[in-house]
């Protein structure tokens, strides 16, 4: 309803709107366009191929995307933090998370969403895999899997920002790099890189993991296959995580003087 | 819930600690130091009382008042509002409580007061026809008819504060707390706030809990009042007990023929003094009389006029005593 409000007020400025809802679609493609240059001089990237690391880009993008849209908010909560705006906030009868997260909520990032859809579908299209069931599946599951992993990260970000107002470039580093680093194939970063996004942030069950089973490739950094099929689990756990770190931090809301 | 036995509000030895962080020498030193805003509180308020709180600043009020509304977690001690625990089941509290900080508004800052209003019919869940009639009411009481289509950041502060107050109580609070709601008013604005909470009080029942720097808004509305200081309650009782508490001291004005070096007699004691003008205190259960013909006695007297103590002389002595500097320059 909050974010309704300012649906609205963002909708008295029509055409500004529209602008920047296309310029945001435009920005985030440019990135792809730059992987799709890169593929003008090279045949593969680590091994993938170009339809392959569309699909990773593309699931990687519609999962940030979603967070982004719902959970985006949060990472400017450390100024209502700083000057006690928040108190206003904490008065009203709804749950704090969803009031931030309807906080200057902005239309305009449905364009990243669109963006990681296109390429999605159209990497689907390019794709020459073997499609089961199973395969058919997991696809949609770990994109919600993955925007809810993206989410409960912004989530526990947003909770350090009660002691810490300028921890938001932390979370940043996780969100949207973790958004830049998955949208590439696993096998051409370090490997200690890739055992930290699957063991420490999870983030490699955003997409890595579901889609190079998709793409019938070895997981890595010695994952089980099973693996794949873990980005609910994964999610759930980092939700439990990120509820704890959020009541944590309002318990630890200082407010400000007078 | 039993709370036709229980107080309405109840705090119980309440506290909260804040940890504060200072730079030391060097780059990343720091030095912690505790802060006790609120040191151990105890009160109990019935339903349909109106209380002031009042205290020094810094001395714990609002404080007080954020652990009471659940923005602030109490760091030990108990406490009650309708029986609910604030910080455990704040949105459950919010239906039940209206606030107003003086400092900080609760409406959109860029839309119209209507908007704002109707945003809360919403946000609180009010039955349409509840909702019609208390905005009315807090329409025509607090004149706000005209002001209901222009942008909360277009109006002035006495203005805001009346659409502020009419937000806090649209959803029917059982309390509402006003943290200064007359600050910065003018003394017309102070004067139609004032005649709102008294009415509110009396024709709806709300308990009001308010703090204030402004005594007078006390006298006129508050039958009971609380001193706090230094996170302490200093005083909880009617406003008259507090002369008695405060030692009062009346002051007797002194207009000498030129300047003097301060009057030395038995029974008053000098305050100060302004060229040929001095101030002598002396108590207030002493007859002014004696002192009188002492004074006109030994010095060139030109004029002189006893003050009676004002409460808020009372209560700046009082929190003189819990602190090293005197503030006798209120007087």
């Amino acid at each position: 309803m909050v974010a309704g409000m300012w649906i609205r007020s963002t909708m008295t400025y029509r055409a500004s709107f529209l602008i920047t809802l296309f310029t945001n679609f435009c920005v985030t493609f440019f990135d792809f366009v730059a992987i799709l240059l890169m593929f003008g001089q090279v045949k593969g990237l680590g091994g993938f191929a170009f339809a392959e690391v569309a699909l990773l880009y593309g699931t990687a993008g519609t999962a940030f995307g979603i967070a982004d849209l719902t959970m985006g908010s949060l990472q400017r909560m450390g100024a209502r933090v700083r000057d006690g705006s928040l108190d206003t906030f904490l008065l009203r009868p709804a749950p704090l998370l969803a009031q931030i997260a309807g906080d200057k909520f902005a239309l305009k990032r449905f364009g990243r969403v669109a963006q990681g859809l296109v390429v999605l579908i159209w990497s689907l299209c390019l794709l020459d895999v073997a499609w089961t069931p199973l395969k058919v599946l997991l696809l949609p599951v770990a994109v919600v899997s993955g925007a809810v992993i993206f989410g409960a990260v912004m989530v526990v970000g947003a909770s350090v920002l009660f002691w810490i107002q300028d921890a938001a470039e932390v979370t940043n580093s996780f969100t949207y790099g973790g958004n830049t680093l998955l949208q590439y194939p696993p096998t051409i970063f370090a490997q200690d890189l890739v055992r930290g996004v699957v063991y420490v942030v999870p983030l490699a069950f955003v997409n890595w993991l579901p889609a190079l089973y998709v793409l019938d490739r070895p997981a890595p950094a010695g994952v089980p296959e099973w693996a794949a099929f873990a980005s609910p689990l994964v999610a759930a756990v980092l939700c439990g995580v990120a509820g704890l770190a959020w009541r944590a931090g309002v318990r630890a809301y200082r407010s400000t003087g007078s | 819930m039993t709370s036709h036995i229980e107080p309405f509000i109840e705090l119980e030895n309440l506290e909260k600690v804040f940890t504060v962080r200072r730079k030391a020498a060097g780059l990343f030193r720091r030095e912690k130091s505790e802060v006790r805003a609120v040191d151990g509180i105890s009160f109990a308020v019935e339903r349909g009382e109106m209380v002031g709180y009042i205290g020094p600043n810094g001395a714990g009020k609002s404080t007080t008042i954020k652990m009471l509304t659940g923005i602030l977690t109490p760091s030990g001690g108990r406490l009650r509002v309708a029986g609910i625990d604030p910080a455990r089941e704040r949105t459950r509290l919010a239906q039940r409580i209206g606030v107003v900080f003086g400092q900080r508004t609760t409406l959109w800052w860029d839309l119209p007061l209507k908007d704002s209003y109707r945003l809360m019919h919403r946000m609180y869940r009010i039955p349409d026809a509840r909702f019609r009639e208390n905005l009315d009411r807090c329409v025509e009481l607090l004149e706000l008819g005209e002001l209901l289509d222009v942008p909360v950041r277009q109006l002035s502060l006495g203005q805001r504060m009346r659409g502020d107050i009419a937000a806090a109580l649209l959803h029917d609070p059982e309390v509402l707390y006003l943290d200064e709601p007359t600050i910065g008013l003018d003394v017309v604005s102070k004067a139609r706030v004032r005649e709102f909470l008294s009415h509110l009080n009396t024709t709806q029942g709300t308990t009001v809990l308010l703090t204030t720097h402004d005594l007078t808004d006390i006298e006129q509305l508050c039958s009971r009042v609380m001193v706090i200081d230094h996170g302490r309650l200093m005083y909880d009782g009617k406003l008259s007990g507090l002369h008695a508490v405060g030692e009062s001291e009346r002051l007797l004005v002194v207009d000498l023929e030129r300047e003097l070096p301060p009057i030395d007699v038995p029974g008053a004691r000098f305050v100060r003094s302004e060229g040929p003008r001095q101030w002598l205190a002396f108590p207030a259960t002493a007859s002014a009389a004696p002192l009188v013909a002492e004074v006109a006695a030994a010095y060139p007297l030109i004029d002189l006029s006893v003050r009676e103590p004002d409460i808020e002389t009372v209560i700046a002595k009082m929190y003189g005593g819990t602190r090293d500097e005197r503030r006798e320059s209120l007087m």
